[in-house]
């Protein structure tokens, strides 16, 4: 890993207009070549976030510096400028639905690179090579949007694979994968940051994250910068964590004992009947507490 | 199951077709949504073999633009329908299913005529063809006027969904760029086209998600206030998604005056040129005709 500042935020702020803030007094640095969770509750503001890093939105308040350069409206304007830096970032949107709008699969993941303006025979060998990394070459002529949750979500990680990019922002990119594919998303991530790649991951699914970052920044309700560490720190931090609400104290009958009780739940492995969710949000944990909650409406 | 029709426990009762619901408009929507979806995302008729597939999308989009012209400009019931019986045999031998064709076609026609039409039918001064309660007559101006709208309207929808059937998208938004249309203007019709199926999809969805929670019947003012409620909610939808789905392409290096996708280079044959001029003289000969 090399230490030259991928991002930089100085005292960032965002708001959308008229609304709430999304984003209070951010500061942060990311390094090139490191691997990054944003973790939040939904609403904390990953999302925006993660537009702010891909130059979709700029500050109301503060900079977002990229390789050093301050990201502005000013700066996109420039050609060279937008496309260089559309070259090296690539977003992958929380919503795969937004993100797919081309008529086939292979038109969809040839966007980005015709933007580019590559020769076509580049065009299709990185169409070609994209596919063919996730997996997908059997979907080329179909309708992205009749595609399943996870063949979209492949496509549109090939689409913006076939950018080949530097620095990937991933939003929720787990949401709405079954527990095979969200292993085979962590194992994308993982052999990305082998390649040097710098990979942000937007989530609030914390039984990932320390398959997936090195490095954790934890956003609260009001929007701040919470805290920053080690996976290990933070999700031994179960004070944190209960504040943040991305973790929950809640009543649940043991199989074993048959006695209920009631404490905080973050981690699935940290329960032994929780083994096989132990990909699942916590939200949506074991089939067993769900049957209770049935039971008791 | 039990004498009165009622099933026993955990079992589910028998469908009975003569219990039908009545959800009419329910079932129209989602009708139209899916058949929207089909004339919009119909790709692999644009794959087919057939006379207008095999030509140049510029030639198409020309040769669209001037006979769309004709209809505006002729004011004649003949010419027109000339005009429309030339756009079916295009379909046909583009391989495009006639039923489905006038179908799909027609199915759309009452949205944008039928709130023009209807009035036009009452208002239009002239001797009444008939009587109607509440003093309202038909005039066979009215019923002429109606009948032009018709036909224009079906005419000028039969030439835009053979070029949107027979011409990949990319294509058509490339030759529009090729053809020094606005930029803008192609953005919004690529935007348009791309956030379409989300917001049918969002609408079968509704729907589907609806039919999943209503057990009983609901009576028509209930339903009328549901559908307006989702429109509400559709309105809203639509603009986040396609400040959404602009992002998106920005986000992959789409700039408004950028290069429009679509691989194959156009060049220009002499069948192409062949239909191009077979196309304007058409479009000026109905002008001339129909004047
Ligand atoms: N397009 C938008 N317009 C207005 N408010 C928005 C928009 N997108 C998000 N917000 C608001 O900004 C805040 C942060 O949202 P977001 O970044 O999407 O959070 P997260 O991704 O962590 O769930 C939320 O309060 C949300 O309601
Ligand atoms: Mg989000």
């Amino acid at each position: 890993m090399n230490n030259e500042p991928a991002f930089e935020l100085r005292d960032v702020a965002f708001s959308y207009e008229g609304k709430q803030p999304a984003l209070v007094n951010v500061s942060l640095t990311i390094h090139a070549g490191e691997r990054v969770a944003i973790l939040g509750s939904n609403g904390s503001g990953k999302s925006t976030l993660l537009k702010l890093l891909d130059g979709l939105y700029f500050p109301t308040q503060g900079v977002v510096r990229a390789y050093g350069q301050p990201l502005s409206e000013a700066a996109f304007d420039d050609d060279t400028f937008n496309f260089a830096f559309r070259r090296r970032v690539g977003l992958v949107f929380q919503d795969t639905d937004v993100q797919l709008f081309s008529p086939s699969v292979w038109e969809e993941v040839a966007f980005a690179p015709m933007q580019l303006s590559l020769k076509s025979g580049e065009v299709e060998a990185r169409v070609d090579g994209a596919l063919r990394a996730l997996r997908i070459e059997g979907l080329r002529d179909r309708a992205p949007h009749r595609l399943s949750g996870g063949e979209k979500r492949r496509v549109a990680l090939a689409s913006v694979l076939a950018l080949q990019p530097d620095v990937w922002l991933l939003d929720e990119p787990t949401a709405g994968l079954d527990p095979r594919s969200q292993c085979w998303l962590i194992d994308f991530i993982a052999e990305q940051g082998q390649a040097g790649k710098t990979v942000i991951t937007a989530t609030h699914n914390l039984s990932i994250v320390d398959a997936i970052a090195g490095r954790v920044f934890v956003f609260d309700e009001s929007h701040r910068l919470a805290a920053q560490g080690t996976p290990e720190e933070i999700l031994s931090n179960q004070e944190l964590l209960l504040a943040c609400n991305l973790s929950h104290a809640h009543r649940h009958r043991h199989a074993d004992s048959g006695q209920e009780h009631s404490h905080p739940h973050s981690r699935p492995p940290a329960h032994a009947h929780d083994a096989e969710s132990m990909r699942l949000t916590p939200e949506v944990q074991s089939p067993r507490h769900q049957t209770k909650e049935l039971k008791d409406t | 199951m039990t004498p009165d029709g009622s099933p026993p426990a955990a079992s589910l009762p028998q469908p009975n077709p003569s219990r039908r619901r009545s959800d009419v408009i329910e079932r129209t929507l989602a009708d139209i949504s899916h058949a929207l979806e089909h004339a919009l995302f119909a790709e692999e008729t644009a794959r087919r073999n057939g006379l207008l597939q095999a030509l140049d999308p510029r030639v198409k989009v020309l040769a669209m633009l001037a006979l769309l012209l004709a209809v505006a400009l002729s004011h004649s019931l003949a010419v027109i329908g000339g005009l429309y019986a030339v756009t079916l045999a295009l379909a046909w031998a583009s391989a495009i299913p006639l039923a489905f064709f006038v179908k799909r076609v027609w199915l759309f026609l009452p949205f944008f005529t039928g709130v023009i039409a209807l009035p036009a039918l009452f208002i239009t001064p002239g001797p009444p063809l008939a009587q109607l309660p509440l003093g309202l007559a038909v005039t066979r101006a009215g019923v002429t006027t109606a009948l032009f709208l018709l036909l224009r309207v079906s005419t000028s929808v039969s030439l835009g969904a053979l070029l949107i059937l027979t011409t990949p998208w990319n294509d058509v938004l490339k030759a529009l760029s090729v053809l020094h249309v606005p930029d803008s203007f192609s953005l919004i019709l690529g935007m348009t086209y791309r956030y379409i199926h989300l917001l049918l999809r969002t609408v079968s969805d509704m729907f589907l998600s609806r039919k999943s929670r209503v057990a009983g019947r609901l009576s028509g003012a209930e339903e009328r206030r549901m559908v307006g409620a989702s429109a509400g909610v559709l309105l809203g939808k639509s603009l986040h998604l396609s400040s959404e789905v602009y992002l998106a392409m920005q986000s992959r290096g789409y700039r408004s005056h950028s290069r429009v996708p679509g691989l194959a280079a156009f060049a220009m044959r002499r069948r192409d040129w062949s239909a191009l001029l077979i196309a304007v003289a058409l479009a000026a000969a109905a002008i001339v005709l129909g004047r």
